[in-house]
């Protein structure tokens, strides 16, 4: 009798996860879960202050590390403790997929149109894009790498190069490389051809990588002069900056993902979520979030709202998007594992 | 109850009564480790049970295409089912897109056929958005997989209520087609691999403890109190900071422009900068760093109960120093050594954080994918059976290890 | 104020000119030992053992009589003075290489090997394999009475069995020296004077010198030839013990070894090797004077509680007696206990056998008497 399945193991760890969760309480207060750091601190700025002075609603915010485990187990103890959750793509779709988030209702967010496309769903609205690019040290190199082909090109760039530990961005980028044009990228790694001939194109530099894990690690690569060039999440790239480094971005063929708000199933407080998620949204506010984090709006019409100079550092500005692709989750969640299983053993050999 | 005089002289009679007065004794005993008892349960047994449960139980298959399979029982030869398993198909699929169970479906198929996601995904879109057949013309139309044998042969192997599948996996091994076990592909063989690495890091880093901490131990026994009181801050002290903390530390020591290299080229012992971060040294250099003071501690307590006068009494009997120490001396710690290699061992088995940080691209270990596929692919048979795995190979290695130097061996002082 | 000395001072026992003796084995000659650099544990030690004779190193805890053991086992260095073993100086000699069986307080067995590795370990060292090693094993347990247990490990047997496989493995090489710190410390009274008595036989047996070191005076008096009497890092005196007994050297000594009345007395006059004393209540005393305590100087005179008897009518020969009544009283079988207030500041105590006088009452006077020749004069 298979009495112990996975729903105990839910619960056990739902009791744990969200215990602290539960403190509130008090009826138009909003318990939000983001991925905290910098980039929870500028929603705040931008978004939860500006939310609460407007409404009158209070937010308690939570924090956690896009474990999708916390929030199915929440979810399936049959207590859902927090009203909006901050979720990325894979976690949007698979939450989506499984019924562990609740479906929108788009007619109180806004027109699904204006959202730049694959960051809307029936249970997600996008709130900001963030781009995984190719970055150096300024301080360290004048002449620095201007194309994503000077990531592969070890004759005039030597050095070592900081790579994502993970098939993902890596088989794309090694693709875009190889002469691939953008809009063919997923076309041809459905092939194992495709696949065969993006790790072709990583053998080439497999030797000068020095592979990162943490988002954290890029930067710190980067600056401890380890590598000469890394992939890096340009948030991260970003902050370095902010503490004086003189990081530079290559805008070329920047893959991006993006953010998104669902209500997690079973959500106490689903008008007031929406009218949050409604608020967050605004053109205006998600303007304001880019004073604060690099992250681009995914609302077409918030470009208008943001500074000028602000722009020219987001990925979503047209002068940095040559040749940016958007990360297909549908295809790292058919395939993900395969290609990860397949990636471990191309390391160890 | 009356209590029975035994016979005097008969001596089991004797141990038999003794044992009956110390009855409530015992019972009293019993029931004042009830609540540990009870927390161990709930706290161990239960979880590990789960774990076993979770690394065989198959229960998408069954509860989303309960009427397909039964149609398909029907059909027991064919390779591609006819007309009304499709229509079955249909109807089970249908239901599972309202209920939102589709996706677990096309999860668990996807484990086997990769890309069986998004096939199941659609395919519950065009159930529910067709109300009439011919099924098995729309379904083999929208996306011709599903007139492929394998697929049909994954769902009907999946309508059985257990799998060997994750703990098969776990092992690099597959099911063929007719029900016969093979290695998988080449390039999708890698848990072995990370098992084996898991073990031998470990392994080597409870010997790099051993050989490090073995000395230190001793020094802290011979040390007069106030400077064996600071070395065992010294040892302890590691331990109050966090993993994430020291092995940062370790980020800075190792890395190129770092302190090592800065040293060994001002001393003029290289001219080159060593690669020492991102390899497997930088992992097993950290790790024995954070497992030094499980090691030490329990040899260092069992060498404390070493009276002096054993080495004396060696020396006077003839033993020159070194042969007194390893003749007598040696010996009778190795109930701690067993003890301090056996925590770090075991400790060493669970480490992921550390060699993702300092390791390089051939050091994730086991525990990595543990946590991967719990926390981001929620896939938890997997993540079961490797656990199961690995507290398999852990219990073996244990069993050996009291097999071969005895329980009696094994103390922490 | 010094009187001026009478008699030439005989040597004091443990100066070297005291131990230069022709048969002397193991010779401490001067020998200093400081853990701190300050404080001495042994002061000027001067002892020499003779082939083939038991010698016991008794003293209470603290007096140095361990240190000197340890010296001469070669687990400490004398910080000064030389320790001869035969005609070498063994002092910076390392303890495997001066073949001297070591028996320890804890018996310090090997644990983790049974009874026959224990004892035949010393052999693997001296190059004994094979069967002459077993031969030699099976006949050191068989001296102890062990030989059915040779299979067991230490922690299977009982405390007298652990110290009689301790002592096989110190013999069982041929030592030529055997040196015992406290052995019996941990056994019980009976088992331990059983023991005493075996260890004694075996010594004598094998005709080895044994160097044993006790705080039990009883264990010291059954067992050895000769005693040394430490105190305060200072060998006290050395002597046979009848003779630490009959003759005690000194106030410490005399009040160490049995039970002594120790009474503050002055010189009066010394003649022919008696002294006259004036004790303290006033009365006058008659005592041998073999130390030469000078007239005037303060002194005590010891006399043994068993060599008091209760005096009646007149006294016949060379006699010392003392009244007072009795303070307290115990019957003990043999004889009774009595505390006799005679006049100085604490009661003496005399053994009067229940042969020679009973029943006592306590308040009653009582007149002592003891021969003259069973006293002695002390320096105080």
């Amino acid at each position: 009798m298979l009495v112990l399945n996975r729903n105990f193991f839910l619960s056990l760890i739902a009791s744990t996860a969200v215990f602290s969760a539960s403190a509130a309480v008090a009826d138009p207060t909003l318990s939000i879960m983001s991925f905290g750091g910098a980039y929870q601190s500028a929603q705040r700025k931008a978004v939860f202050d500006a939310f609460t002075a407007k409404t009158g609603d209070k937010v308690v915010e939570q924090e956690y590390g896009g474990e999708i485990a916390k929030i199915k187990a929440m979810v399936d103890s049959g207590n859902t403790t927090l009203d909006v959750i901050d979720v990325d793509a894979p976690t949007l779709q698979q939450g989506c997929d499984e019924g562990i988030f609740e479906t929108l209702d788009w007619s109180k967010i806004g027109s699904q149109s204006e959202w730049l496309p694959g960051t809307s769903s029936e249970c997600g609205v996008g709130t900001v894009v963030y781009a995984t690019v190719l970055a150096y040290d300024a301080a360290k190199t004048k002449d620095g790498p201007t194309k994503i082909t000077d990531l592969f090109d070890t004759q005039k760039f030597p050095g070592k190069r900081g790579l994502w530990k993970n098939p993902a961005t890596n088989l794309e980028f090694a693709l875009m490389a190889d002469g691939v044009a953008p809009a063919d990228v997923y076309k041809v790694l459905e092939t194992p051809a495709g696949v065969d001939r993006a790790f072709k194109k990583l053998d080439t530099i497999k030797k000068d990588i020095v592979w990162w894990e943490a988002g954290a690690q890029a930067p710190q690569v980067l600056a401890s002069g380890e590598v000469a060039m890394t992939t890096a999440w340009n948030g991260r790239i970003f902050n370095a900056n902010k503490e004086g480094r003189q990081f530079k971005i290559v805008w070329d063929h920047e893959i991006l993902d993006s953010d998104l708000w669902v209500i997690p199933k079973g959500a106490k407080h689903v008008d007031a979520s929406l009218a949050f998620i409604k608020f967050a949204v605004e053109p205006q506010t998600l303007a304001d979030m880019t004073k604060f984090i690099p992250y681009g709006p995914v609302r077409t019409t918030a470009a208008a709202f943001v500074q000028p100079d602000i722009a020219t550092s987001l990925p979503t500005s047209p002068q940095n998007m040559t040749g940016a692709i958007t990360l297909n989750n549908a295809f790292w969640g058919d395939k993900g594992d395969e290609i990860r299983k397949r990636f471990t053993t191309w390391l160890a050999q | 109850m009356t209590l029975a005089l035994p016979h005097a002289g008969t001596a089991p009679s004797v141990k038999r009564a003794v044992r009956r007065a110390d009855r409530p004794a015992r019972r009293a005993a019993f029931l004042l480790s009830l609540p540990l008892l009870a927390f161990l349960a709930i706290a161990f047994v239960v979880p590990i049970a789960a774990l076993f449960t979770t690394a065989v139980d198959n229960p998408e298959t069954r509860s989303v295409l309960p009427d397909t399979l039964r149609a398909l029982a029907a059909e027991p030869s064919a390779a591609v089912p006819g007309e009304p398993v499709f229509a079955e198909l249909a109807h089970d699929l249908a239901r599972a897109g309202k209920a939102r169970t589709a996706a677990l479906l096309g999860k668990r198929l996807n484990y086997e056929i990769p890309g069986m996601r998004s096939i199941v995904m659609a395919g519950s879109r065009l159930a529910a958005a067709s109300s009439q057949g011919p099924w098995r013309q729309k379904f083999c139309d929208s996306d011709p997989a599903w007139g492929d044998p394998a697929l049909w042969a994954a769902i009907r192997r999946n309508g059985a209520r257990l799998t060997p599948y994750y703990m098969l996996t776990a092992v690099d091994l597959q099911q063929t087609p007719s029900g016969g076990l093979a290695p998988v592909a080449p390039e999708q063989r890698i848990f072995l691999d990370i098992l084996g690495r898991t073990l031998l890091v470990a392994a080597t880093v409870t010997l790099l403890t051993l050989f490090l901490g073995y000395p230190v131990a001793y020094a802290l026994t011979l040390a007069p109190p106030l400077l064996g009181a600071i070395m065992m801050l010294c040892i302890l002290l590691p331990l109050w900071t966090s993993l994430l903390v020291r092995t940062t530390a370790w980020v800075v020591l190792l890395q190129s422009n770092g302190i090592i290299n800065d040293l060994l080229i001002g001393m003029g012992l290289i001219s080159k900068r060593l690669q020492l971060i991102f390899t497997r040294f930088g992992t097993v250099a950290a790790m024995t760093h954070i497992q030094l003071p499980f090691t030490i501690l329990p040899i260092a307590s069992v060498m404390r109960t070493i009276p002096v006068a054993q080495l004396r009494a060696a020396r006077s009997l003839g033993a020159p120093p070194m042969s007194a120490f390893w003749r007598i001396y040696v010996p009778q710690t190795l109930p701690g050594v067993m003890a301090g290699c056996l925590i770090t061992f075991i400790l060493s088995l669970g480490y992921y954080i550390t060699p993702a940080l300092v390791g390089g691209p051939t050091d994730q270990m086991v525990s990595n994918f543990i946590s991967v596929y719990i926390n981001r692919d929620l896939n938890w048979g997997l993540a079961s059976a490797l656990g199961v795995v690995l507290l398999a190979v852990t219990l073996l290695i244990y069993g050996l290890f009291l097999r071969i130097v005895g329980a009696d061996k094994l103390r922490l002082g | 104020m010094n009187a001026p000395h009478t008699l030439p001072a005989p040597p004091k026992p443990g100066s070297p000119e005291a131990i230069a003796d022709a048969t002397s084995f193991v010779r401490f000659e001067r020998v200093r030992k400081s853990y701190d650099g300050i404080h001495f544990v042994v002061e000027d030690l001067n002892l020499a053992v003779r082939k083939g004779e038991f010698l016991t190193m008794l003293g209470p805890s603290g007096s140095g009589k361990t240190t000197s053991l340890m010296m001469l086992g070669g687990f400490e260095e004398p910080t000064f003075g030389h320790i001869f073993l035969g005609d070498e100086p063994v002092e910076r000699l390392a303890p495997e290489k001066r073949n001297i069986g070591f028996v320890f307080q804890s018996y310090a067995l090997f644990p983790h090997m049974t009874v026959a590795e224990n004892v035949a370990f010393p052999l693997r060292y001296r190059g004994i394999k094979g069967t002459a090693a077993a031969d030699k094993v099976a006949k050191a347990l068989g001296m102890v009475h062990l030989g059915h247990l040779a299979a067991r490990k230490p922690c299977q047997m009982s405390g007298g069995q652990q110290q009689r496989v301790a002592l096989a493995r110190a013999l069982v090489f041929d030592p030529t020296l055997v040196l015992m710190d406290e052995p019996l410390g941990a056994l019980d009274k009976q088992l331990r004077e059983h023991m005493q008595v075996e260890i004694k036989q075996l010594q004598r047996m094998l005709g080895i010198t044994m160097v044993y070191v006790t705080h039990d005076q009883s264990e010291a008096l059954t067992m050895s030839d000769r005693i040394a009497v430490f105190n305060d890092g200072r060998v006290q005196q050395l002597a046979a013990p009848e003779m630490l007994y009959e003759q005690p050297a000194n106030s410490f000594v005399a009040g160490f070894i049995g039970e002594n009345n120790l009474m503050p007395a002055t010189v009066d006059a010394t003649e022919g090797g008696i002294a006259t004393l004036t004790m303290g209540d006033g009365s006058r005393l008659q005592a041998p004077n073999p130390a030469g305590v000078a007239v005037g100087a303060k002194a005590r005179l010891a006399i043994r509680p068993e060599r008091f008897f209760i005096q009646v009518g007149d006294a016949r020969g060379p006699l010392n007696i003392l009244r007072g009544p009795i303070t307290d009283m115990f019957y003990l079988g043999d004889h009774v206990r009595l505390s006799v207030a005679v006049g100085g500041d604490k009661p003496v105590v005399a053994r009067i056998p229940v042969s020679q006088r009973r029943p006592f009452a306590r308040g009653e006077t009582v007149t002592l008497g003891c021969a003259v020749t069973d006293c002695r004069l002390l320096e105080g």
